[in-house]
């Protein structure tokens, strides 16, 4: 089975496989030189037999997440095409690239092209609209790349500093794991024996264990269609300081379709942070299909992002476009998965606020905790219902409704 | 099972790796005998990801069994800590050393410490007894459902997969002579941290095609027809590809297939399927989305199917 090669193809297998990871690194894998000696080390325990083995043994030691899985097919089909490589290598022709790829290989296959042949980036044809959708909801899907430029700098900077001065929420669960605790409850024999081997054994000084606490997840899923507008910038920041605090905090934007913009976010510069955000978003300021949202974030997302307790923000209107009653069933699946849901309504400003239009209904009954939030005052009452005192008053508070929402 | 296989030695190629997977009757694709291969030759660990019942956890117990090496289970969960994972003293029995050595009189203090922290007080968990040498061979360590525990777990974890050596603060550091084989999964819950990913040779383990399918099928349950086996198979993979909340993965496929030769069906008919789907589908909203019209419609467009293949 081994094939010995002879040095000079050795030497330049090696060279190849260093640019064939330079140029994985270009199209967004993270990999570091560890990695390169590992695909050559690989690369030798395999050695070379046909292209699939080397393409398995090359994804083995490169891609570290499923997602990762696309970009290292397109990138090895066109790296090791182009240069003919594996050709000379293995004497054995190369298929051609199969017809056209995947749809949903299509923005890889762009990403990969952009690193490889450092191309113009094609622009998109960005549609302007210019409407106030303030009150409305509109009908059409609108790609649109919103700049962040348009915040007047006043607002920025009041904004940031606001932000700044809010004391992130400090909830705490229990888990099921145990710390050195004085009042505690469970006897810690490792600690206790070991301090009393320090005395000989003559006497026995008891240790104990009690619960330790720890910050539950926040996933946040935060509405940037047209009615939202107005407030969607400023609680992209307050997101990004949410994450800059805390380890676990997941952030999803959906307007017509969702998008996850944790990695953006977690940029430590703000304006980084937001930029990356605007970029990874193709519905700025469009219609709303919450339901549609909210099924996606359901069926992919919630199993991997909703463990351990999380606590999930809602922040939308509630004003829907999607025509059918989806919305109550996605919203009752979404609610049963987490441990809390706190549902943030920039309407709720406006005295005399009723719960008429139907999205809001349906919302309404499986939400465990309903908040205005249009402003920096509210922003801070919402950090403080994060924070345990918060959180007894509305467990004291929502006991009834949410009891009554599980039971349906 | 275990006792039937003549053990084999630690494959040379990716294709022995699949000779050696198919004698554990496990069905694999290539992808997954080259990063076996690749794990076992390196000496790395080996991550498998993938959804809940695609055969992570029997690539370990194959792999234990065809290769004659002892298995030793982690399966982790909230709260995991190092008395459960890697090590506990027996407290009961040191306490009663303590009392007797005070009850003979005369403590050699320093000695006693030293003789109540020996290998003889220890009880030994998962991680260290995996570092013990063994004559057969390094055992194979499967760390299950890694998502499961916390980050800190991940962390400890990190020491023990880099160098394969654990540090008992009593005793001084336990190094494996050989180190052990190890394959950790995750069901995706939540992301591992990248540090720990890089340590391991990561495989994404995927849903089978329907081909593959179809030989784990004739694999695992022996005594099935040809033409169940088939409408089976046909008839999970259309479901996997329906908007459901949990598509069902082999093992589903498996207990179905299991299921229906109990119940002596020889072909598939709506009404079967309609009452057999709590084996496929764990949802509620799956089943009631399936039962009744969607079965029937599935169930014809997989005959058509099969008819046009004969």
């Amino acid at each position: 089975m081994e094939s010995r090669q002879p040095l000079e193809s050795a030497n330049r297998l090696a060279e190849n496989i260093v640019y064939f990871a330079r140029a994985l690194r270009t199209a967004g894998i993270p990999l570091g030189p560890g990695s390169v000696l590992d695909a050559l080390a690989a690369v030798q325990a395999a050695g070379i037999g046909t292209r699939d083995d080397f393409y398995w043994t090359l994804h083995t030691v490169f891609v570290k997440r499923h997602e990762q899985s696309i970009l290292f097919d397109q990138a090895f089909r066109i790296f090791f095409k182009r240069r003919n490589y594996l050709e000379q290598l293995m004497g054995m022709t190369l298929p051609q690239v199969e017809g056209a790829p995947q749809n949903d290989a299509q923005e890889a296959l762009q990403r990969v092209q952009d690193a490889l042949f450092q191309s113009e980036k094609l622009q998109r044809e960005v549609q302007e609209l210019e409407l106030d959708m303030r009150q409305t909801v509109s009908d059409q899907e609108v790609l649109q790349r919103k700049d962040f430029a348009q915040m007047t700098a006043a607002e920025v900077e009041a904004a940031k500093r606001a932000i700044q001065r809010l004391v992130l929420p400090l909830d705490e669960v229990k888990t099921r794991r145990l710390a050195p605790d004085r009042n505690g409850r469970v006897m810690d024999m490792r600690r206790t024996l070991r301090a009393s081997m320090k005395g000989g054994g003559d006497f026995i000084d008891l240790k104990y264990l009690g619960p330790k606490t720890k910050m539950p997840p926040i996933v946040a899923l935060l509405d940037i269609s047209g009615s939202m507008t107005d407030y969607t910038r400023l609680f992209l920041h307050f997101l990004h300081a949410v994450t800059d605090a805390r380890k676990r905090v997941h952030s999803f934007l959906f307007g017509t379709r969702l998008t996850n913009v944790t990695r953006a976010l977690k940029s430590k510069d703000p304006d980084e942070a937001l930029a990356a955000c605007t970029a990874s978003v193709l519905d700025w300021s469009g219609g709303t299909r919450i339901a549609t949202s909210l099924a996606e974030f359901n069926k992919k997302w919630a199993r991997r992002v909703l463990t351990q307790g999380a606590i999930v923000l809602l922040i939308t209107d509630g004003l829907e476009r999607d025509p059918d009653d989806r919305l109550a069933f996605e919203i009752d699946r979404l609610h049963r998965s987490c441990r809390r849901l706190i549902w943030l309504n920039p309407l709720l400003r406006y005295e005399g606020f009723e719960a008429k239009a139907k999205g809001i209904q349906a919302i309404l009954p499986h939400v465990d905790e309903f908040r205005p939030i249009h402003n920096l005052d509210s922003l801070e009452d919402l950090c403080r219902s994060l924070s345990v005192a918060g959180r007894r008053a509305m467990e004291g508070r929502a006991l009834p409704q949410s009891a009554a929402g599980k039971a349906a | 099972m275990a006792t039937s296989l003549k053990p084999a030695g630690v494959p040379d190629s990716i294709d022995a790796t699949l000779e050696l997977l198919a004698r554990g009757q496990y069905v694999g694709d290539r992808a997954l005998a080259t990063v076996l291969f690749l794990a076992l030759k390196m000496g790395r660990p080996l991550f498998l990801e993938g959804e809940a019942g695609v055969g992570k956890t029997e690539i370990a117990k194959v792999l234990s069994e065809t290769l004659g090496r002892r298995l030793i289970r982690l399966q982790c969960y909230e709260g995991l800590d190092v008395g459960a994972a890697v090590y506990e003293w027996n407290y009961a029995a040191q306490m009663i050393a303590i009392r007797l050595a005070e009850a003979e009189g005369a403590v050699d203090r320093g000695r006693l410490a030293h003789d109540v922290f020996s290998e003889q007080y220890l009880i030994k968990r998962p991680l260290l007894q995996a570092l013990e040498p063994d004559p057969a061979g390094a055992p194979v360590l499967l760390i299950d459902e890694l998502d499961r525990t916390d980050e800190a777990f991940e962390a400890f974890l990190l020491e023990v997969l880099a160098d394969f050596q654990i540090t008992i603060p009593e005793m001084g550091t336990v190094k494996a002579a050989a180190p052990p084989i190890v394959i950790i999964t995750s069901n995706r819950t939540r992301e591992i941290h990248d540090a720990l990913k890089r340590r391991c040779l990561y495989h994404w383990v995927g849903y089978p095609t329907a081909e593959r399918e179809l030989k784990i099928l004739q694999a695992k349950v022996p005594g099935i027809g040809k033409k169940l086996s088939q409408e089976i198979v046909h008839f999970v993979q259309k479901l996997r590809k329906e908007d459901l909340f949990k598509s069902p993965g082999v093992a589903e496929t498996l207990d179905w297939a299991t299921a229906l030769s109990e119940l002596d069906t020889v072909a598939l008919d709506p009404a079967t399927v309609s009452d057999t789907l709590g084996v496929l589908l764990k949802y509620q909203d799956d089943i009631a989305r399936i039962e009744g019209s969607k079965a029937g419609e599935l169930l014809n467009q997989v005959r058509a199917e099969l008819r046009a293949a004969e």
